[in-house]
């Protein structure tokens, strides 16, 4: 009985996430547009994030590149090295790091300060001045979620390549132009734009999840952390299912 | 007075609202005038705020009608609903100031979208005569936590004014302020109607402030309209149901 009940409220849940979806692009996108708050939240949730999202990808390059370095020498292949971690950064570890860092960042920031305006009477104080509080709060973060994500994946992948090109020189010695030589000789078309595009929708997944968890945010404070909360697990799961799909279709458009 | 200004501005037909199996309103029934304010008495959880929020649009009922200007809100498109909103201020209990913007930014909010053309030269205009009516002027660049709950009231009160309504809805205007502030809130309630000619739903459980505010009283209870009547029509009433309000 109880798992039927976490199902019923799952598929309650999804389609609820559904509706609030279409309602961001019947209601959110129509004109006139808050190009002033787009570009507020832009400077919020993109710039603001650059540092996070710069410290843990140059890490992370630094890391692998360290990590992979004995299993290479072991098969005699320590050349490789480059090839092996651009190919990893550029295809799949920059963009779902950099989500799941944003996703901490800034779904948890948008479900905390959209679920803080809700239980505080906030929202319907925009909805019953005749605005649409979809517009002023959901469209432009969402849209700001959506452009700022592979913006930052594009600068964190190009600092986790330099992270790694430290790596490679900790223990031999590779010129900087060698070493981005043979990393975008190895990368081509495909294996660069799948993983942009998947990052617009995991951008817009963590901007509509967060906005979903703020707006139907209950029971005041508690209410707050636990909209936060759930906002950085469902979009951290999102983002897992997102990038599982688009392993799917792009081997189904022959990009693999 | 002409015919116009004795008409309802606000009329409300058999309205029914219940949450789950919990009814809250059954079958209420209201009609405001046009330059009065009238009063909703209730016990907590009768279905007051409710009530207002109905005649606002931000919840629906089950059935019955709101006409607003003789528009009916429960049948409006959600365009519609917000063009209506402009014609009716909502006042909210705990203020709803936005509080990541100034003083001067909330109430720009409201104008700044539904008056497209306007230049800065009139916001500016009317965000500082909207401050002056309430005696803060001085709190322009102030962000809503600088200031305490008589003041956020006041400017809550600016912003409700700003965008002219016709109709005013008060959710508990004096609750949790001291005896002096209420006095003001109410003075300034009473000095913006006269100023503006609005027409006001006030719910209310301070006396004081009913007394000195209403021309109308409704008793609010089971869902429904119980008495009408002025303050000392209710507080001569011999009905028990009535007289607790006013021992």
């Amino acid at each position: 009985m109880k798992l039927f009940l976490r199902f019923k409220s799952f598929l309650h849940e999804t389609g609820e996430v559904a509706s609030f979806t279409g309602r961001f692009f019947s209601v959110g996108m129509r004109p006139r547009y808050e190009n002033r708050e787009l570009i507020n939240q832009c400077y919020k949730i993109g710039y603001l994030s650059f540092p996070l999202v710069g410290l843990t990808s140059f890490i992370m390059g630094l890391v692998l590149t360290m990590q992979l370095r004995p299993s290479l020498v072991d098969y005699g292949v320590e050349s490789q090295l480059p090839v092996m971690v651009g190919l990893a950064i550029v295809r799949e570890i920059g963009p779902v790091i950099t989500a799941l860092i944003f996703a901490g960042k800034i779904g948890s920031s948008i479900g905390a300060e959209l679920g803080s305006m809700k239980v505080t009477e906030q929202i319907d104080a925009m909805t019953v001045s005749g605005i649409k509080p979809y517009k002023y709060l959901v469209a432009t973060r969402v849209l700001a979620t959506t452009l700022m994500l592979p913006l930052l994946t594009i600068l964190g992948d190009g600092i986790s390549l330099f992270g790694a090109y430290l790596g490679v020189n900790i223990r031999s010695v590779t010129s900087i132009d060698l070493f981005f030589l043979q990393v975008f000789n190895s990368l081509d078309f495909s294996d660069v734009l799948p993983a942009i595009v998947k990052t617009l929708f995991f951008g817009f997944a963590v901007g509509i999840v967060g906005c979903y968890k703020g707006f139907s945010s209950t029971k005041g404070t508690q209410g707050v952390g636990i909209s936060a909360n759930s906002a950085v697990v469902l979009s951290s799961v999102m983002i897992f299912v997102i990038d599982l799909l688009a392993v799917q279709i792009t081997e189904l458009l022959g990009l693999n | 007075m002409d015919s116009a200004s004795n008409s309802a501005i606000i009329e409300i037909k058999d309205l029914s609202k219940s949450f789950g199996k919990k009814v809250i309103l059954d079958g209420f029934n209201l009609s405001v005038k046009r330059g009065t304010n009238v009063v909703i008495l209730g016990k907590s959880g009768s279905g007051k705020s409710v009530l207002i929020k109905c005649i606002i649009g931000l919840l629906m009922p089950e059935s019955g009608s709101i006409f607003v200007n003789e528009a009916n809100i429960t049948s409006l498109s959600e365009d519609e609903l917000d063009e209506m909103r402009t014609k009716i201020g909502f006042l909210f209990q705990s203020n709803a100031l936005y509080d990541s913007m100034t003083i001067r930014e909330n109430l720009e909010f409201p104008l700044l979208r539904h008056w497209v053309d306007i230049t800065r030269e009139e916001v500016d205009r009317l965000v500082s005569e909207a401050l002056e009516n309430v005696d803060l002027l001085h709190t322009l660049d102030m962000m809503p936590s600088e200031l305490s709950g008589g003041m956020l009231k006041r400017v809550a009160l600016a912003r409700t004014m700003i965008l002219r309504p016709e109709v005013i809805l008060y959710d508990e205007p004096t609750t949790g302020l001291d005896p002096v502030t209420s006095r003001e809130i109410e003075n300034l309630i009473m000095k913006l109607q006269a100023k503006n000619h609005t027409s006001s739903i006030i719910i209310s459980h301070d006396m004081n402030c009913v007394k000195k505010t209403a021309d109308v009283i409704v008793l609010l209870l089971e869902g429904k309209n119980y008495a009408e009547g002025s303050y000392e029509e209710l507080s001569n009433s011999t009905d028990k149901n009535i007289k607790q309000f006013f021992d």
